[in-house]
């Protein structure tokens, strides 16, 4: 974990009240599936947002406006500077995936998928990918996975674009060897309930730290009580209880 | 040259940084990116006699310069402690730590403070009477003088380590417990634990956090706590661990002139993890200014 000042390159707004920020400074040591923690001017706690993409020195993060701490994100311009935690949680393991891993990401979800497509095709991994969104206009991404040369499916609730339903309904179609996900807490029970194979789950909780000290996030495993900061965001199929 | 030395109850602190419990853990966390030993101790995560999961989640809210957090004393029980935690804390603590320490009836305390007693690496027992005694309908130990001193007695009795109480803001007269405290044989008084708090998101309709109520604290407490020890301080003669909103080297000083001995950083810690070293850089530059030689000759040196 280090404190690093990012200085902010891009921010704009990319699909319905979703924004990618693309930030400049240290990355060294954020992996994916990992997160980092914003110290946003005015506000007591830090806002930890899923990484989406690590190149170089520049960090993207795509986050959906859901309160006064994201608002202010998305208000944010070019050459303004965040202190920002770096290399904070688990982060997903890829040497489980397997030649034929599936990516399912619902939402802001969707994000931590990206980099880690990204490496598993850098390994020689041929990777399938499910995005999950509630209507056309809030889908993002769809084509930089497609050039990343992942089979690409979208699905959205309304039927408005792809597949209608959930990620889940676009499963059928698909040969894998390991599920790799992250989503709302009912796309990652369904996701559970619906994979064939083993896999990793990233899961979601208010933090107070981020990095451990607080137990503000923890939950039970049969491996025992996690915190998802730490000891997550990313936890094993078989350890979840459900 | 200026110096933070400071003592709390007979043990020499190299500076009057203590990290509160809760916010800490069991120190080893911040030791991989600090030397925790730049700290004048720190008060490990709260513990009972048995193992603990906690309160349901959410347990963290933000508020305005604050925060609510109901984490229910989660702790891997004191057996599991002195196995696993303390080696942990040993190998990156060198110096006296504080134990910090809960329970739900007398019987509760006495068990864990008798356990952990054979410690070495524990310098001050911190006693948090701010639990609910499930043999008192519920109440905290810390709201009335007849409990707080029952749970402080009963820890004398088998303690000769320094014994401090952490008291409880929620209650109408803190004076009358402090000095209850102090009248049973307590060695020092900590004091603020988190005020009661509640936040209600508007979207949902229903309080954020899980237990619907928890500890506020956070800088926007700071005022209360300051208002507490200097209270405190005038009505007993055993040392204060004051703390509650504590961000700055400003902050310490303002907390030692109320009356405090040492003063816990909480909050602080979990927004900022270098927290406590930065103040601790912080505190030469601050004390030139405003004329301070000693830090321990401030201590109450509002009154």
């Amino acid at each position: 974990m280090k404190d690093v000042l990012f200085t902010i390159i891009n921010n704009e707004k990319i699909a319905k009240n979703t924004y990618e920020t693309v930030l400049e400074g240290d990355t060294e040591g954020i992996r994916a599936g990992a997160f980092v923690n914003l110290k946003l001017d005015g506000f007591f706690l830090r806002r930890p947002i899923s990484v989406c993409e690590v190149e170089g020195d520049r960090l993207t993060l795509i986050y959906k406006v859901v309160g006064k701490g994201t608002e202010k994100m998305a208000q944010m311009g070019e050459g303004e500077k965040i202190w920002t935690l770096t290399g904070l949680g688990n982060g997903y393991d890829l040497t489980k995936s397997g030649d034929k891993p599936l990516l399912v990401g619902g939402g802001a979800g969707v994000p931590p998928m990206y980099e880690l497509c990204k490496q598993l095709i850098r390994e020689g991994k041929h990777p399938s990918v499910i995005l999950g969104f509630g209507s056309q206009d809030e889908i993002f991404y769809e084509d930089k996975f497609k050039s990343l040369g992942a089979d690409t499916y979208v699905t959205t609730v309304d039927g408005s674009y792809g597949t209608r339903g959930f990620v889940t309904d676009a499963f059928d179609k698909i040969d894998y060897t390991y599920v790799y996900t992250c989503g709302p807490e009912p796309m990652l029970k369904a996701v559970y309930n619906k994979s064939a194979t083993s896999g990793q789950f990233s899961f979601e909780e208010r933090m107070g730290c981020g990095f451990g000290a607080c137990m503000g996030c923890s939950c039970k495993t049969k491996y025992g009580n996690k915190r998802i900061c730490k000891d997550g965001p990313v936890l094993e199929k078989e350890e979840i209880i459900w | 040259m200026v110096s933070l030395k400071t003592e709390l109850c007979g043990i020499e602190l190299d500076n009057p940084l203590i990290p509160a419990s809760g916010t800490f853990g069991f120190g080893y966390e911040f030791a991989e990116i600090y030397d925790i030993n730049c700290l004048g101790s720190f008060s490990f995560k709260g513990t009972t006699k048995d193992a603990r999961f906690g309160n349901p989640t959410p347990r963290i809210a933000e508020c305005e310069n604050a925060m609510i957090n109901s984490v229910g004393l989660q702790n891997p029980g004191v057996e599991n402690v002195i196995k696993n935690e303390l080696p942990k804390l040993r190998n990156c603590f060198h110096k006296p730590v504080m134990a910090n320490v809960s329970g739900f009836s007398v019987e509760e305390y006495v068990y864990t403070v008798e356990k952990l007693d054979k410690e070495d690496c524990i310098g001050w027992f911190e006693v948090n009477v701010s639990c609910p005694n499930v043999h008192g309908g519920g109440m905290s130990f810390g709201t009335s003088p007849e409990a707080a001193s029952e749970v402080t007695r009963a820890c004398r009795a088998v303690t000769k380590k320094p014994l401090i109480i952490k008291l409880s803001p929620n209650v109408t007269d803190i004076v009358s417990i402090a000095k209850a405290c102090e009248e049973s044989g307590a060695d020092g008084i900590s004091l603020i634990n988190t005020l009661l708090g509640m936040k209600i998101d508007l979207k949902t309709k229903k309080p954020v956090i899980a237990n619907k109520m928890g500890g506020f604290s956070g800088p926007a407490i700071k005022p209360v706590a300051i208002r507490m020890v200097y209270q405190v301080y005038e009505a007993v003669k055993i040392p204060i661990v004051g703390g509650g909103g504590i961000a700055s080297a400003e902050d310490v000083i303002e907390m030692m002139l109320a009356g405090a001995s040492a003063v816990e950083i909480g909050a602080q810690n979990l927004v900022d993890p270098y927290a406590c070293p930065k103040i601790i850089a912080e505190l030469p530059r601050v004390m030139e200014k405003y004329g301070i030689k000693n830090l321990k000759d401030i201590i109450g040196g509002a009154h």
